[in-house]
Formats: C-alpha cells, structure tokens, sequence
C-alpha cells in the first residue's frame, strides 16, 4: 500500500472553514489532498477558506502549486484563501514563490482565527 | 588562483523507480546521509528542498507515463561541502535556459507553479543542468555547509 502522509483536522462557522494540514506536501500528497480537499470545499462552499499549515513540517513546489489551484477554485467559488501559521521553512517557500500577492498569510505574530 | 580538486571524504548512491511515493524516500535519505556534517537544521531543510524538487522532476516530467528509474549521488568533501546528483534516463529538455526560468512550466494543467528549479538555484550555493533530448538529464546541486558564501 502506498501511504499518505497528511491528515486534517476541520473548524467551520458562518462561511469560514479552516482546515488545519499536518505531515508533508509534496506531489505524491498533493494528489489525494486535492481530491480531499475539492470535495470539502465544493460541499460547503465557504465564503473564507483557511488552510492552517501550522503542523505542515514539509513542503515545496509542489505544495505551492496546491494552494495556488486552491487559491483558483476559491475564487470561481466566490469566495477567498488564507493560509495560517506556516512555519518559518514553510513561509520561506512561500514567500520565494511570491504567494503574498494571491492569498493572505497569517502568522503567529498576529493571531486572528478561533 | 589554482583551485586543488577535492576528493570525497564519503559518498552515497541511491537508484531508485520513478515513483511518486520514491520523492519522501529520496529526500529523507539523503538528509540522513548529510546528517553526518552536522549541519544546521535550515540547512538540511535546504537540501530536501531541493532534493524534492529535482526527483519530483524525474517523476513527473523525464518518464511521464513510462516506467523508468532516478540515481542520487551525495558527495561529502573534507571543506563541509556537499555534492548533489540526480540523474535520469528520460526524455530531456529541449532548452535548459528556458525551463530554468521562474515560472516556466511544460504541464499547466498539473497544477505545476514552474518553480522547482528556482527553489533548487535558491536554496543551493550551485546548480548545473545538463540535458540531451532523449536521452535524459543531470541536475548537480552544491551546498557548503556553515557560513559558506551564499547567493540568493
Ligand atoms: N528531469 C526532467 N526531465 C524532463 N523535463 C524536465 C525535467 N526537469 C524539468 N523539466 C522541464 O523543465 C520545466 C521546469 O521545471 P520546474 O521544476 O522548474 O517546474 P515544474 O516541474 O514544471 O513545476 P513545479 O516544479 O513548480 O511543480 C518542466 O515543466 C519540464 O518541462
Ligand atoms: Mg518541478
């Protein structure tokens, strides 16, 4: 068997979902976490999506390309995408691929969800 | 200023099938391999990076559908250096200067950003591609371990 190393942990209320990543993200995850995902957000249909990536310990541009089709699927939705309390390894991934321009990234120094 | 070539103090040759589940395997191998330079935990975070990006290559764009396999050579020398090597035997890229670019990316439809190599250039002090269509492609990467001068 070819294991899966994520899992998630979900929070909704009125039009927010977080839904909190953890393990790592790479193509061979990316693949079933988007299929997860999609079918998540195309049953609720948050107005606010936020992948809390606090317990993500791995990711690169195959994570990127994730939040980006995400970030995509959010908007044709209606709705947008934040993402929480990456990690600094995680953060510096995503401020390389210039993330901060499509999506809102929330880290610990100001806490805002729950 | 005459450079003496360094020889390896030790050294790690990893081949394996070019399957997805093979990215996790290959990156953690060679970070437990590193793990001996005792380098910074930025550092290692660095390498598997990098590591990911270049095998994740493999996998998805040198055999496409095929069956075909990847070979990593990890390179240690005495100055705390580290040498990089991932190999395949797939279909090649027509323009390395071109696929090199932030953002240039041959499959759209997968969700690709087109950043690999960009993460591979950042996050490593060197990287070389080398390419023949057809016949596959070299990606060498170096990283020096502890304060070594570093691009970004
Ligand atoms: N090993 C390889 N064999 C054949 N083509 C490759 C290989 N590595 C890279 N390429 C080509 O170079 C392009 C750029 O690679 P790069 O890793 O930068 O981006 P990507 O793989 O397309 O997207 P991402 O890595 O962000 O998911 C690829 O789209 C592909 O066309
Ligand atoms: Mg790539």
């Amino acid at each position: 068997m070819i294991h899966t190393d994520y899992h998630w942990e979900i929070r909704e209320r009125e039009g927010l979902l977080v839904v909190r990543l953890a393990g790592e993200i790479d193509h061979h995850n990316a693949v079933r976490l988007r299929g997860d995902v999609d079918e998540l957000l195309l049953g609720k249909r948050p107005r606010r999506l936020v992948l809390d990536l606090s317990r993500v310990d791995f990711m690169d541009s195959a994570g990127v390309g994730f939040l980006m089709g995400r970030y995509r699927l959010m908007q044709e939705l209606g709705g947008v995408l934040a993402v929480k309390s990456p990690t600094p390894r995680v953060e510096k991934m995503l401020r390389l691929c210039g993330m901060e321009r499509f999506m809102e990234i929330e880290t610990d120094r100001k806490e805002t969800e729950r | 200023m005459k450079r003496t070539k360094q020889e390896a103090i030790n050294f790690a040759v990893f081949r394996l099938p070019a399957l997805s589940v093979n990215e996790g395997v290959a990156r953690a191998a060679v970070a437990a391999f590193c793990a001996q330079m005792a380098p910074t935990a930025t550092e290692l975070s660095d390498i598997k990076c990098a590591v990911s990006e270049a095998v994740t290559n493999c996998v998805v764009h040198a055999y496409r559908e095929r069956a075909g396999h990847f070979t990593v050579t990890v390179l240690l020398f005495p100055d705390r250096r580290v040498r990089i090597a991932v190999r395949d035997r797939g279909c090649g890229i027509p323009d390395v200067k071109k696929a090199r670019e932030p953002l240039f990316t041959t499959d759209a439809a997968g969700e690709r950003s087109g950043m690999g190599f960009t993460v591979m250039e950042s996050f490593m002090d060197k990287l070389t591609v080398r390419s023949v269509p057809g016949r596959g492609t070299l990606v060498v990467m170096e990283k020096q371990f502890g304060g070594g001068a570093k691009r970004t």
